[in-house]
């Protein structure tokens, strides 16, 4: 997993709730046995018609928005199903940071996982973000190792992170490599355990 | 220090391999349930790193997201063939036991699980799928988990967790003729939302409860991924050791005993507290519908579609509104008024016997609405071989319904089962998110008497005023 610690892109504002892993990335995708390719299947039934064709009133589909990095949504978001290709396709299309009031628990730990920075701000903060990215195109600078969000005038505000999920995201460290340097204390567990 | 405990701490505290301040816990998985959608990159990522899987033993894998419900054998889409090959190749190279297509034991990941007896209480339970929460029925702490951790479990049988916070859902009172288990977790998450458990385990609690069957308590722990939260779970008690005893992989004589008493300290202690406690009062709750595109989006039979100008918030119209449009629905219309095109009784949430004995007792006599296609979907090769036995299949072939194979089916369409764009379904699953069984398809959650109900009737009826003739339960 590729570390994050500082990045900067453009926000794409997605302003619904709930949006679930159904949506993130439907079914029929969910075949594959790979990891990759799934970014252009991201938010399918929205971006695209039944025939495949792009739907001019969604707005990801604007050609101001090519190579947003960031987006930001309403609460809960990846509600739903547990399916890692949410956070698989949001990554092949290219978002590495996603920020909302509130993210559905496996959603959270999965994107985690990935290199996925999920950012939990206010109510407020994400629907100021959310008004602004309407209005206007800016970019964000999210300062993992500071654990700020800054814009290019000197807006800053802090954000929340567990200690330990950022390490994992600082450090792009593979968790079961970490676990497996814990065997023993896992067989002794085993042994007294019926 | 407290130490009065909730069961969820309980369970929680006996799985701790390794503590650390600062960091989530190592917690040990007694039993990973496996399917053929969420762990073939898993798989690949362990022989990328040459790992094994650490305990087999404790691994369990089925198919049946993917799988067709009728000529089982002959899976046309190519893609889909290669996942279940994939499985059957990954099960054999790391050694894991693999209920597959042709195994009497096949079925939904989350039905064969209990009627195997391998769901136990007291155990930690994972799954590559948000349904695991259904094992919880037994006093099981189960929850989904992605792939890279079904990868994680695979090498490691634990996960690193953060201990959840725990809630208590009371249900006061009894349930009322005609009203299910169904139709009780629609109206506690139409009550309190589709994210009021998120970050928490919840406990369900109180008379309405204990009263259920473990089938009905498979379909309330079933859905609390509904409510957001991960697991949900119901204390054991003589009902939950009843149903285990004697199943294949249950304990056997002496041994099952024992367990039986170790099981029987698995409840919440007098005087422990939970993070949060909220209360429903069965006896109020009437059969549910969905009008919407999420499971909160919910109201009772004789209710009728809600007017977005009523919402609270600005935020809230417009999703009321955007899911209105979604559905093809007025404000202010009865949904008895709602026609339907198809009827789908099956899913990890309704497809057991009980469930069909049910939808059964409402048809029996009667015939499927000339409108409407109806279809079931065994839950498992088991509960399909029982139900036949018992004549239930011909009930439902009588009144022309589909008798099908045992599979996920329409619950999410990713086999040959789908609901066509446009069109409505009455559906005894889970989610009615936009699409789910179908792109562009309507989705209504109700109770397997609902779907029987609406199936002839080609509209909800509520079921309350319609005669069912008597089966055993």
């Amino acid at each position: 997993m590729e570390p994050i610690r500082i990045h900067k892109g453009l926000v794409y504002p997605l302003n619904r709730s709930n949006v679930d892993t159904d949506q993130i990335i439907p079914k029929q995708f969910l075949k594959r046995i790979e990891r990759q390719g799934f970014g252009q299947f991201l938010f399918y039934d929205w971006r695209f018609d039944q025939e495949g064709n792009l739907h001019d009133d969604f707005s990801l589909n604007a050609s101001k928005y090519e190579g947003t990095s960031i987006l930001v949504a309403g609460e809960n978001f990846g509600c739903g199903s547990s399916r890692e290709h949410a956070p698989w396709a949001l990554q092949d299309f290219g978002f590495k940071i996603v920020i909302a009031p509130s993210f559905a628990d496996i959603f959270k730990n999965n994107c985690v996982k990935n290199g996925i920075l999920a950012i939990e701000l206010s109510e407020e903060q994400t629907q100021s973000l959310m008004k602004r990215g309407e209005k206007e195109l800016f970019h964000l600078t999210i300062n993992l190792e500071s654990k700020t969000i800054e814009d290019s005038d000197g807006w800053q505000i802090p954000f929340h992170i567990l200690d330990y999920t950022r390490e994992m995201l600082l450090n792009g460290l593979d968790e079961i490599g970490i676990t497996l340097l814990h065997e023993e204390k896992i067989s002794q567990f085993e042994l007294s355990y019926s | 220090m407290q130490t009065q405990k909730t069961i969820i701490e309980k369970i929680w505290d006996q799985h701790v391999v390794y503590r650390e301040d600062g960091k989530p816990d190592l917690l040990y998985i007694d039993l990973h349930l496996v399917h053929e959608v969420t762990s073939p990159q898993a798989f690949e990522g362990l022989k990328q790193n040459g790992r094994k899987v650490r305990r087999p033993d404790r691994t369990f894998a089925t198919m049946d997201h993917n799988i067709p419900t009728k000529n089982q054998h002959i899976i046309k889409d190519l893609i889909s063939k290669k996942q279940i090959e994939t499985l059957e190749q990954n099960c054999q190279e790391f050694n894991i036991p693999l209920a597959d297509i042709n195994h009497p034991d096949n079925g939904i990941v989350h039905v064969i699980g209990p009627e195997l007896g391998l769901t136990h209480p007291g155990k930690t339970i994972v799954c590559g799928d948000s349904h695991t929460s259904t094992h919880g029925a037994f006093g099981a702490l189960a929850f989904g988990i992605g792939t890279s951790e079904v990868e994680h479990v695979l090498a490691t049988q634990t996960l690193w967790q953060a201990p959840p916070k725990t809630m208590n859902v009371k249900v006061i009172g009894k349930l009322g003729t005609g009203v299910s288990a169904k139709d009780l977790i629609l109206a506690i998450i139409a009550k309190y939302g589709v994210r009021f458990g998120t970050g928490y385990v919840i406990e369900y609690t109180g008379e309405a409860i204990l009263s259920l069957s473990m089938e009905e308590r498979m379909t309330i722990c079933n859905m609390s991924i509904e409510a957001g939260a991960r697991a949900g779970l119901i204390a054991p008690d003589d009902t939950t050791f009843e149903y285990l005893r004697g199943r294949k992989y249950s304990p056997v004589g002496a041994a099952f005993d024992e367990n039986v008493s170790k099981w029987r300290s698995l409840t919440t202690d007098q005087g422990a507290s939970y993070d949060s406690t909220v209360e429903i009062d069965a006896a109020e709750v009437a059969p549910q519908v969905t009008w919407g595109t999420n499971p909160g989006m919910c109201i009772p039979v004789d209710g009728q579609i809600p007017e977005p100008e009523a919402a609270a918030t600005t935020n809230e119209k417009t999703e009321i509104q955007r899911a209105l449009d979604y559905m093809g629905l007025e404000a202010g219309q009865p949904i008895t008024s709602v026609k339907i095109d198809h009827v789908f009784i099956g899913s990890c949430t309704n497809s057991r016997l009980s469930d069909l004995r049910k939808a059964a007792s409402i048809i029996q006599g009667r015939k499927v609405s000339p409108s409407v296609q109806a279809i079931v979907v065994p839950g498992s090769k088991t509960v399909k071989l029982a139900a036949e036995q018992e004549g239930i299949d011909k009930i439902f072939i009588d009144a022309g319904f589909e008798w099908r194979d045992a599979g996920c089916s329409m619950c999410l369409a990713m086999n040959d089962d789908v609901v066509p764009a446009g069109e409505r379904c009455a559906s005894t699953s889970n989610r009615n998110f936009e699409g789910r069984q179908g792109t562009g398809s309507r989705t209504h959650l109700v109770s397997p008497e609902m779907a029987a109900a609406a199936a002839i009737e080609g509209h909800f009826v509520d079921i309350r005023h319609y005669s069912a003739v008597t089966m055993k339960a």
